[in-house]
């Protein structure tokens, strides 16, 4: 007999995110999805007319396009069954003070305003369907630094805003692309004028509240020539018997010698379905950085992305995956290399316990005529026990001679000798086991800010109760 | 030297999956003493060393380790470790992510405030040494081990060259401070550099309040470490016990003479 460590992932989900406010809103659409909602949400959002066609194409192209039938099995999301749009309040709000209490009260408890004050630059909460609260520093302001709710980027700054939208990600490029061009609400607009440089991060907060409901934010990031951001984003929401769906598309565009990097902590509630299209176009000697750590959901298919499109420009990913007990996260990246001298790295770490299955799928594109370029691959799989599960899915489009791959991927279980090294130092079993769980995923939570990094090893929870295994 | 032996082993016998590698092994060591555990390849050393330790692979059939008076053989290994029990490995096992600093301090923490019921996992515990006067008392030990600064901030065994490896255990030995420490050097090919590192560790660290067992196979890390006594085993029990002449001989003679049974004593 011997006893096997335990690793409990988000120990206490239930009652530090899982809760729910009484359902208060100022408008619900009915469930289901047809033109007349799209008309209803284009309306009462009051959008040029040209936002509503495109609304109205998208949902045409989401009726046509078949669900995929690779991944993660979305034959469970019930279309019909869904409130698209759920508006929690008459306006956004420029201080806590002007968000209802009850909303106020989650954000305060998830720690946002907190955050907002110790470090960041810029905050949007997201509460079902649209930005309750929007603010940013006045000095970032200043410089002309635009940070504001999708809708409201559109309503202030439309050309900017139509040169942009659906340039990266087009409504037609996936089913829930077409989705989310259809319904979108929320979500972050952000500009950064050329040479600017937000030193703090960004931060944009995304809470379901409501049963049944799904969550369509769209993001829209222009840094310009020379500019510097880092936008950070994380999600939590309530435990319902019935499943949520959150379908949101980020797109950035990142100009010649401009720095963005992205970071994600999804932690939604294990009832959620999570699909998303992230893809960033990095220009000449422009470096685009995604860190994208999915430790929640029900299903994650999400794989951001980089297409370097001139010379210069780096991409790297940055991919950590946890699945418990009935969770599937079909996590990873793409790298699409357009343009000569252009390098590029994926490093993905999944850890799979109590049945759970995480995996990496990824593409590596070299385009023809893209030579010199340079792309390594490293995915690292950790099983915590028998009945969990890995897979790794990495894609290689390669036409030109000229170019640097490496891939390397590797699957392991805590072993019997590392637990006992680090106990023959005084270590308990289940202290050990964190220790190389911690240093798995070390490689990435390094790149976090130091306040995500220790979020992170909250939510993972690093706590461990011996068990016969 | 203290009277009673600090480290007493009584007829022990171990088998590792239904098979008896330890056949009745009878050995005392006491703090302030080096012993020198020779034998051929098989003969068991390692598995007395891992045994001891409480690796979860041996099972003790019979007999007895007692340490300090207790018997600790139903004592997890982190137990051992606290009580002043220390191995230092034929082969450190590399922990990817987890600096030597970090693991050094979470194993010290683990003595000075064992952990109440549930780990907390890697994060720093609030009790335990204060981060300043360990990143100094680090300074201090690895000065006296001649190794670079940048070692503490490399990842535990990863990517280690063989003679760093022993370097960065004979560090834990002396972060750790234990009472009677096991050496398994048996049949690696270790280098000579790798040997003296092992050797000038011990004779740094040696002295009245550390017993140490160094196994080996071939005596030459004796030409740096001068044992007090010197065991001989052969399959499964120690077959001679002798001064550090003793060691010389094996070297000149071999040890088939010692299991053939020639000779009860040392000359």
């Amino acid at each position: 007999m011997t006893t096997t460590p335990r690793l409990d992932i988000r120990e206490g989900y239930a009652e530090k995110f899982g809760f729910h406010d009484a359902e208060q809103y100022v408008f619900k659409s009915r469930r289901g999805l047809d033109a007349g909602i799209i008309e209803q949400i284009s309306e009462m959002k009051g959008e040029p007319r040209w936002m509503r066609d495109y609304r109205l194409k998208a949902l045409e192209i989401f009726g046509k396009k078949p669900l995929p039938m690779w991944g993660g099995d979305v034959t469970g999301i019930d279309f019909q069954n869904i409130f698209y749009y759920v508006k929690p309040t008459s306006e956004e709000a420029k201080s806590w003070e002007d968000v209802p209490a009850d909303m106020k009260r989650t954000f305060n408890k998830l720690g946002i305003p907190e955050a907002e004050q110790k470090f960041l630059a810029g905050v949007g909460a997201q509460y079902d369907s649209e930005v309750v609260y929007h603010k940013i520093k006045e000095h970032l302001e200043k410089q002309g630094v635009i940070f504001l709710s999708c809708d409201q980027g559109l309503r202030d700054h439309e050309a900017l805003f139509k040169e942009y939208f659906g340039s990266v990600i087009p409504a037609s490029d996936n089913k829930f692309s077409a989705l989310n061009s259809a319904v979108w609400s929320g979500g972050s607009f952000i500009y950064v004028p050329k040479g600017v440089h937000v030193d703090v991060p960004l931060q944009a907060y995304f809470r379901i509240n409501t049963k049944d409901m799904g969550q369509f934010e769209r993001t829209l990031i222009i840094v310009d020539e020379g500019a510097w951001v880092h936008y950070v984003e994380g999600c939590t929401a309530p435990i319902y018997a019935s499943d949520s769906l959150h379908s949101a598309v980020v797109e950035i565009i990142v100009k010649p010698g401009a720095r963005c990097r992205y970071t994600t902590i999804q932690n939604w509630s294990n009832n959620v379905y999570n699909l998303v299209t992230k893809r960033a176009k990095a220009y000449r000697d422009a470096t685009m950085e995604w860190v994208d750590a999915n430790l929640g959901s029900k299903l994650t298919m999400k794989y951001p992305s980089v297409f370097m499109m001139e010379p210069g420009a780096h991409g790297e990913i940055l991919s950590i995956a946890f699945a418990g007990k009935g969770q599937h996260q079909d996590a990873g990246g793409k790298v699409v290399h357009l343009a000569p001298h252009t390098t590029s790295k994926i490093v993905s770490k999944s850890i799979s316990k109590d049945g759970g299955r995480a995996g990496y799928r990824g593409l590596v594109r070299v385009q023809k005529g893209a030579v010199d370029c340079r792309s390594t691959v490293n995915c690292d799989a950790l099983l915590l026990d028998e009945a969990s599960r890995s897979d790794t899915y990495p894609y290689m489009e390669i036409m030109e001679n000229q170019v640097t791959i490496g891939h390397e991927a590797t699957v392991s279980k805590i072993g019997d000798e590392q637990l006992f090294y680090l106990q023959s130092r005084g270590i308990n079993k289940d202290e050990a086991a964190g220790m190389i769980v911690s240093g798995f995923i070390e490689p990435i939570v390094k790149e976090l800010p130091m306040e995500y990094a220790v979020e992170m090893n909250r939510l993972i929870q690093l706590q461990m109760e011996g068990s016969v295994g | 030297m203290s009277q009673t032996p600090d480290l007493i082993v009584q007829n022990l016998h171990v088998a590792v999956e239904g098979k008896e590698i330890l056949k009745g092994l009878d050995l005392e060591v006491r703090k302030g003493e080096i012993h020198a555990l020779m034998g051929p390849n098989g003969s068991g050393k390692s598995t007395f060393a891992n045994t001891m330790m409480g690796h979860p692979r041996y099972e003790v059939t019979e007999g007895d380790i007692l340490f300090k008076g207790q018997s600790v053989l139903e004592l997890e290994p982190d137990e051992r470790s606290r009580l002043g029990l220390f191995m230092a490995f034929q082969y450190p096992v590399a922990i990817p992510g987890v600096t030597v600093a970090n693991f050094l301090r979470t194993a010290l923490n683990a003595r000075l405030a064992p952990p109440e019921g549930n780990g907390s996992g890697a994060m720093p515990t609030k009790k335990g040494i204060p981060p300043k006067e360990f990143r100094a008392m680090l300074r201090e030990k690895m000065a006296l081990l001649r190794m670079d600064e940048s070692f503490a901030v490399r990842y535990l065994n990863d990517g280690f060259s063989g003679g760093e490896k022993k370097r960065a255990e004979i560090l834990q030995m002396a972060i750790l401070k234990p009472e009677i420490a096991i050496m398994d050097e048996t049949d690696s090919g270790l280098d000579i550099d790798a040997l003296r590192v092992v050797a000038d560790g011990v004779n740094a660290l040696a002295g009245p309040e550390l017993g140490v067992l160094v196994i080996t196979h071939y005596q030459r890390i004796l030409s740096y470490i001068k044992p007090h006594k010197v065991h001989v085993m052969v399959d499964g029990r120690i077959q001679l016990s002798g001064g550090p002449e003793l060691a010389l001989e094996l070297e000149s003679r071999g040890y088939d003479w010692v299991s053939e049974g020639k000779e009860v004593t040392a000359p």
